[in-house]
């Protein structure tokens, strides 16, 4: 079966890559792009450590055919820090010990910037939304909450 | 395993590759037919595609609201102009979902999925759908009584009259995890009031048999009645007529069964 071409933006560089049909864009970005910062988790739409931006909106990379990103731009944790810095929610992550194992810190970053990036001063609830898709098994997620509330400029209890 | 992708540039070119190929599924916003790719379901051997604008239209101005079969919730939620749907919409998935899932692939979703279907039902909904041989019109439910047979139509849109209230239309999901959880149970309810009494009640229940079915027998007890605490009680008590929940990991088909008529019941009386 011949592959496919597809050409995307990946973290503001343009790429282009050959793909199988069917491909997912997780496994487009781990394995042909070599970006690792996306997990594999449940390939099911449930854990949402696969999460990236696609033209900005959060989506499930491995329930994306990868051939349908084709022209658009994709942004992944590999993405974020700026330059040799980090970015405020990696840092806020760090300093509010908002990842322990941190299988779901890529996922749980991309969603923080998805709610920040519309929503610079989000309430607690509308962060609790936010996250909602993305699962946590180790740190109790008030951690995570706090942090995005800190990196938002809030007042974080912890 | 690879698979083939056929991408067309209209709605009908896709629904004539889906009819002629028993492999074949329609992919929307991905959430269940990428998933199935992931799990290894042999069974789609091709993928087939739209890029029809028609699929992503909304049409929310009139007193019938039409959505294209591509809509997804995210979209929904950002149109103030169908208020009505925003409760069913953002009970599905975590934003990413949403961002992702779809109008149409939520009619095929199963248990214990498809909330948003559920509160089509209530509102007797209309899909269109386009076959082999032409487009045509089918009410929901004749629809997801048949939804085993529908894997080679392309459902089009779906459409539905706007309900005259936001009192008029109900719709509550019980999840064991808030916000974002499968269904224990799903509920809606359309209750057109007039003079008083309630003509047309619509109850619709997710979860609580193979598809999404309406709640005939907690209907007929609301219907030409004034919504009051006597009526309340008898559609709850009738509420687990007809239905045929099952066991899965969120909840046995007994506790369902013991639960239906008390989330009924605050649905209902408006409470939490």
């Amino acid at each position: 079966m011949p592959k496919i071409p597809v050409q995307f933006r990946h973290n503001g560089r343009d790429v282009a890559i050959f793909v199988d049909g069917g491909t997912n864009l997780l496994v487009a970005l781990r394995e042909l792009i070599g970006d690792m910062t996306p997990k594999f988790g449940c390939g099911q739409g449930g854990c949402g450590t696969c999460s990236v931006l696609i033209d900005g909106e959060l989506h499930l990379s491995c329930l994306t055919l990868a051939e349908t990103v084709a022209g658009r731009s994709i942004e992944t944790l590999d993405g974020m820090k700026q330059g040799p810095n980090l970015h405020p929610l990696q840092r806020a992550f760090a300093d509010h010990f908002a990842a322990q194992c941190g299988y779901c810190t890529p996922g749980m970053l991309m969603a923080a910037k998805a709610l920040l990036d519309r929503n610079p001063a989000p309430s607690r609830a509308e962060i609790v939304e936010a996250i909602s898709g993305n699962i946590c098994r180790c740190t109790g997620y008030e951690p995570i909450i706090n942090a995005i509330l800190a990196a938002a400029g809030g007042r974080a209890s912890a | 395993m690879a698979v083939i992708v056929k991408t067309f540039a209209s709605a009908s070119e896709a629904a004539g590759a889906l009819s002629s190929d028993r492999g074949a599924r329609y992919l929307g916003g991905g959430t269940l037919v990428m998933r199935a790719l992931n799990e290894g379901d042999v069974s789609v051997s091709t993928v087939v595609r739209a890029s029809d604008q028609a699929l992503t239209r909304i049409d929310a101005s009139g007193p019938r609201v039409l959505l294209g079969a591509g809509v997804t919730f995210a979209r929904i939620l950002a149109e103030r102009d169908l208020a009505f749907l925003h409760a069913p919409a953002r009970s599905i998935g975590g934003p990413a979902v949403r961002n992702m899932g779809t109008v149409g692939g939520n009619l095929f979703a199963p248990t214990p999925y498809g909330d948003f279907t559920v509160a089509l039902l209530a509102l007797e909904a209309t899909v269109a759908v386009q076959g082999g041989f032409g487009s045509r019109d089918i009410p929901i439910e004749e629809f997801l009584q048949a939804r085993d047979r529908q894997a080679g139509t392309l459902v089009l849109s779906v459409s539905c009259t706007r309900p005259a209230s936001s009192e008029a239309f109900r719709y509550r999901k019980i999840a064991r995890i808030k916000p974002k959880g499968g269904s224990v149970i799903t509920i809606a309810a359309h209750l057109p009031i007039s003079g008083g009494r309630i003509a047309g009640a619509r109850i619709a229940f997710g979860s609580m048999a193979p598809t999404q079915i309406r709640a005939r027998a907690a209907e007929r007890a609301l219907e030409g009645r004034s919504l009051d605490v006597g009526t309340i009680a008898a559609a709850a008590s009738a509420a687990g007529e007809g239905t045929s929940p099952a066991d899965n990991a969120l909840g046995s088909a007994w506790y369902r069964r013991e639960i239906v008529g008390v989330h009924l019941r605050r649905l209902l009386s408006g409470q939490e």
